[in-house]
């Protein structure tokens, strides 16, 4: 089977956000890998193991940490990398699929994966939005995928552990939700090998535009500890005071 | 173009689900702005015999086939896409739910027609304007739509599911129910194994986060609910580790749940667990990012290390 992967940088969730107008302050953000795109990527790794074939990732060139993340991609097991542009500013996610949609063109993949959703895609799934450009089935939110004979079942999760199975004729998109196994981590020296083996290529493209027609007027943080009462002190402060809590709760 | 707003009518097992009820609700207040109806449309299995339950809605367009199975992101995507093509709706509402996000995507698309997501709020006055919820829940972002029509995904607890359930005029009409050819088949339908432990049922669960770092670090949260007469819940990353089984997720793809107290360790708050939370009647938070959004939900919170705080709960516990 022969496997693409889309995989996005998002703004590192456990840094600080700062807003810049109707934007974040991207100044001296760090973004790391959409955990979801990394579960894409295991199940593509997974779906190669089993069935023979090649995983090319892709990713845009919207962040520095973005040939890192091909690197490590290319250091897990994929055949091949393509970063689409370079300092990139960010687009929307109409925008991504539009030049994902034009890479994968040529590609003659049977399967295109990214993870279901990412946490900046204000105008829709960059995954759903590839499938629709390609005019390709999709099945979103899946947790596990069993290759099949010019098919794939795949897995979809639809709510309170609630699954159901669906046989899915290639090519097709598929936006993952858990691969079957957790994201495998892979040595740094296996990194650095990739960094040398000349398996990424970097594609060039023009700024993309923003195509959702959707625009942002303003941005907020929610207030620090909005709704909750905060606790000051140390943890011994805190111990007690939840203690307390308890107690007037009537569970203790 | 009309003025009217059409609801995506979420089912399963014949059930219309609260997330449609509250689609509704948000509908309704988008049709008074708009001056139009309240249009649901319902398709696939049992489809004529959910309608009843719309009255919400001033119209039900009833597409009734069992050729889709409980659902079908392309099937019901591209019958539900041909309603919206036909009626031009001003406004159309799915659900950020697992059926929503295959149905959106694919109508907005096929429709050319701009997607919002992660909404929290819409209004319809001279401009389609929405209020989303972006990073995980961390900001909060103002919207206006270019155009005159848009395609909303309502994140869950937007509206209240009460506000949808009357209201309407309640029209049934039946509409074609011939299924497209389809690339995806509905294979069949899952449901969880009982665990040993029904979360649903306790009165004080102790929930763990990715904050708890590693499989070794579970043990003394165990302590803790041990300590507390607890069960021990978690975040979703938790159980996607394999580290705790299926049935003790709390969230959108989990299990809702209200105790009587909710004590959140190292859990973020995204709009996916809050989704299965919320509605406790004391939620206690431990979070060392001051900025998370868990501590916008909780009454009582603690910016520190959890590491700190258990030891030191766990020994006034048991001492
Ligand atoms: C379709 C779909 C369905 C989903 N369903 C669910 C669901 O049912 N349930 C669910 O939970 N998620 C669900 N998710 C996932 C959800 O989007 C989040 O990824 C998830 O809730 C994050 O879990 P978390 O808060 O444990 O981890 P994170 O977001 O990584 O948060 C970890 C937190 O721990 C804090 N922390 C770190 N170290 C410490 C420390 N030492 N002391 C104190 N605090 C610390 C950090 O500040 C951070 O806030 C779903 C996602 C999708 C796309």
């Amino acid at each position: 089977m022969n496997i693409a992967v889309l995989l996005r940088a998002v703004p590192d969730p456990v840094e600080e956000l700062e807003l810049d107008g109707a934007d974040l302050d991207r100044d001296f953000l760090g973004y790391v890998l959409n955990e979801f795109d990394d579960h894409a990527l295991e199940e593509g790794l997974l779906l190669k193991e089993e069935t023979g074939g090649s995983v090319t990732v892709y990713a845009l060139g919207m962040a520095d940490e973005v040939e890192q993340m091909l690197h490590t991609a290319i250091a897990k097991g994929a055949d091949a990398g393509k970063k689409l542009g370079d300092d990139l500013d960010p687009v929307d996610a109409h925008g991504q699929a539009a030049v994902f949609v034009e890479a994968l063109g040529e590609g003659n993949y049977d399967l295109v994966l990214s993870g279901v959703q990412a946490s900046d895609e204000i105008d829709g799934q960059v995954a759903m939005l590839v499938a629709a450009g390609l005019g390709l089935p999709h099945v979103s939110v899946v947790v596990g995928t069993t290759p099949g004979d010019g098919s794939v079942r795949v897995t979809k999760e639809y709510w309170a552990g609630i699954t159901a199975d669906y046989d899915v004729a290639l090519p097709a998109v598929l936006g993952i939700q858990t691969a079957r196994e957790a994201p495998r981590y892979v040595a740094v020296a296996r990194i650095r090998q990739a960094q040398e083996s000349g398996a990424l290529e970097d594609v060039d493209i023009d700024q993309p535009d923003n195509m959702s027609g959707v625009t942002i007027t303003d941005m907020r943080l929610p207030d620090e500890g909005e709704g909750a009462e905060m606790i000051e002190g140390d943890e011994e402060a805190a111990a007690d005071k939840v203690l307390e809590l308890l107690q007037a709760a009537g569970v203790r | 173009m009309s003025n009217d707003v059409l609801v995506f009518v979420e089912h399963l097992n014949g059930e219309v689900t609260d997330a449609t009820y509250e689609l509704l609700a948000t509908a309704r207040k988008l049709a008074g702005q708009t001056g139009g109806s309240v249009t649901a449309a319902v398709i696939g299995t049992g489809a004529a015999s959910l309608a009843g339950g719309l009255g919400g809605a001033d119209q039900i367009l009833v597409a009734d086939t069992d050729a889709l199975g409980a659902f079908n992101p392309q099937g019901h995507a591209e019958m539900f896409a041909s309603l919206v093509t036909s009626r031009q709706p001003r406004v159309t509402l799915v659900p950020y739910t697992s059926v929503g996000m295959d149905v959106g995507n694919h109508v907005a698309a096929a429709t050319s027609q701009p997607l919002v997501s992660y909404c929290l709020k819409v209004d319809a006055g001279d401009a389609l304007t929405a209020t989303c919820q972006l990073y995980s829940g961390k900001v909060e972002a103002d919207v206006r739509v270019d155009g005159d029509t848009a395609v909303f995904a309502m994140l869950a607890g937007a509206a209240p599911a009460d506000g949808g359930r009357s209201g309407g005029a309640g029209a049934v009409e039946t509409i074609d129910a011939t299924v497209p050819d389809l690339a995806v088949s509905f294979v069949g339908i899952a449901e969880p194994e009982a665990g040993d432990v029904d979360i649903t049922a306790e009165d004080i669960l102790v929930a763990i986060g990715r904050g708890i770092e590693s499989e070794d670090n579970i043990e003394e949260a165990q302590e803790l609910a041990d300590a507390l007469g607890a069960a021990l819940a978690a975040s979703r990353p938790i159980i996607d580790q394999g580290w705790l089984p299926k049935t003790r997720q709390v969230g959108k793809s989990g299990l809702a749940v209200k105790p009587k107290v909710y004590l959140a360790l190292g859990i973020s708050g995204a709009p996916e667990h809050l989704e299965g939370m919320r509605d406790s009647s004391v939620i206690i938070a431990v979070n060392s990012d001051p900025q998370a959004p868990i501590f916008g939900v909780a009454h009582y919170g603690w910016a520190g290390d959890l590491f700190d705080f258990i030891p030191e709960l766990t020994d006034r516990l048991e001492g």
